[in-house]
């Protein structure tokens, strides 16, 4: 009984004590925290997260593109030096075998040419040659005409003069035909 | 006969104690308390209304007034951070903080503790990150008081939680098959009483736990800065005054950090026991 008595005093000064401790549950501040956040949360969630996270993620989806589309463009960039490189490589054989191929050819111009010159100089020598001999042979002829003529004259003249002119001619002639012979 | 003389004593002298002691400590729990009014000293007093509805007590009191502000400053600030993301895709200013923060709940949190799905849960997680968050900071302001050093309002928010983690578990495996998931596998029949009763303590244990720690924390804190602000009246001397300011001092800015950390323990805890409840192969 006594330590009843003694409970329910210090229970008493308990309660008396703060008029309220931090422990003390209040039922209607619960309810009222508890309705006031699902209100905030419905709230928040139709006009706060649903557009942040929204952009959020799109943002994050736009980087990850951005980024896969330089990383692609990285590599396509990459490969047009490299078909660049190689197109360079093929052209400049392309332009070495094309230097070759006219040295070659003018070499072989150059030796036909040269041939054909030579053939065509000793053509011309050969014509020239030909030329000079048809030449000396009218000219001889023509001299043997003219030497003849002259003979011809000078016996005219002896004979004039020597009076026996038949003689003469029979003489010359004579002389002539062993020149003819020789 | 003696006995009892000395018992009702030492119990007069128990009631002077605690009649003293609450004269000294009167002043420290007043900014704890719950209260019907706002108090601005020295410019006044607010008395707020009383309601009573249905035989339950549904009055205005001082820390629902701080909750609702908490919630009109939280609202202002994300509406207005999700209309400038409609602008741009860039955040400016303010909006960084708070994006580094949702992206923190967001990958830090939901998304290692929760897992697959972790999605339908961010609305709640961010909500209760950000009402802690700015409830513990208003805390902090002078002249307002700490709702969340409130014990009804740590339970509702615990309460809360435990629903979130029901119902998750539920919608994932089924209302069967989510009780029949607490038992772990492989437990021997003998043992499956014990284990039953084991885990539904724990299960209110859990949120327990959430609300006192959120409630311990917020309430020490200011009772350590009005200690040491009392060290001045109790020792009634002018040179403690630098130690018992500086000391103040620091922990008010403990009191910064433990703002940040306890919001985030609350809902790092509740996404965790949301991801045991969702994914219950363990």
């Amino acid at each position: 009984m006594l330590l009843s008595k003694l409970i329910a005093i210090i229970a008493l000064s308990g309660s008396e004590a703060g008029g309220g401790s931090p422990l003390d549950v209040n039922p209607g501040l619960i309810l009222w925290t508890i309705v006031t956040f699902i209100l905030l949360m419905v709230i928040l969630k139709k006009a706060a997260w649903k557009p942040i996270l929204n952009s959020l993620s799109e943002r994050e989806l736009f980087i990850k593109e951005s980024l896969e589309k330089a990383e692609k463009a990285r590599i396509d960039a990459e490969k047009l030096i490299q078909d660049n490189k190689s197109a360079m490589v093929k052209a400049e054989k392309e332009a070495q075998h094309i230097i070759e191929q006219t040295r070659e050819y003018s070499e072989k111009l150059k030796s036909q040419m040269l041939d054909e010159s030579k053939a065509q100089s000793a053509k011309m020598i050969e014509d020239a040659k030909s030329e000079i001999e048809r030449k000396n042979q009218e000219a001889f002829v023509k001299l043997k005409n003219q030497v003849a003529e002259i003979a011809v004259d000078a016996a005219e003249k002896i004979i004039r003069s020597n009076l026996d002119k038949e003689k003469q001619v029979g003489i010359i002639n004579k002389y002539l035909d062993e020149l003819q012979k020789n | 006969m003696t006995t009892l003389d000395t018992l009702h004593t030492a119990a007069d002298s128990l009631k002077t104690a605690v009649a003293s002691k609450t004269q000294d400590t009167g002043w420290i729990m007043h900014h704890i308390l719950d209260s019907r009014e706002l108090d601005f000293p020295p410019f006044g007093v607010i008395h707020l209304p009383e309601i009573h509805l249905f035989g339950i007590d549904l009055s205005i009191t001082k820390h629902l007034v701080f909750i609702w502000l908490a919630v009109i400053l939280m609202s202002f600030i994300l509406i207005r951070a999700a209309k400038s993301y409609k602008k741009s895709r860039i955040p400016r200013g303010f909006n960084n903080v708070l994006e580094v923060l949702i992206v923190f709940v967001r990958d830090e949190i939901a998304a290692p503790t929760i897992g697959k799905g972790f999605e339908r849960f961010l609305p709640y997680l961010l909500t209760v990150f950000f009402f802690i968050l700015t409830a513990n900071f208003i805390g902090l302001v002078p002249y307002s008081s700490t709702s969340t050093s409130n014990i009804s309002v740590t339970a509702s928010l615990a309460l809360i939680s435990f629903a979130v983690i029901q119902i998750g578990g539920m919608m994932k495996n089924g209302i069967f098959g989510y009780f029949r998931g607490l038992i772990p596998h492989g437990i021997p029949a003998w043992l499956l009483p014990i284990m039953i009763i084991v885990e539904l303590l724990g299960l209110f244990t859990k949120p327990f736990a959430l609300a006192v720690r959120l409630f311990a924390n917020m309430t020490a804190g200011h009772i350590v800065i009005m200690a040491l602000l009392g060290l001045i009246f109790i020792l009634r001397t002018y040179f403690v005054v630098p130690v018992s300011i500086s000391f103040a001092l620091f922990i008010y800015l403990l009191e910064i950090l433990v703002a940040l950390i306890q919001a985030y323990i609350f809902t790092m805890l509740s996404s965790l026991f949301i991801g045991m409840a969702v994914h219950q192969e363990h």
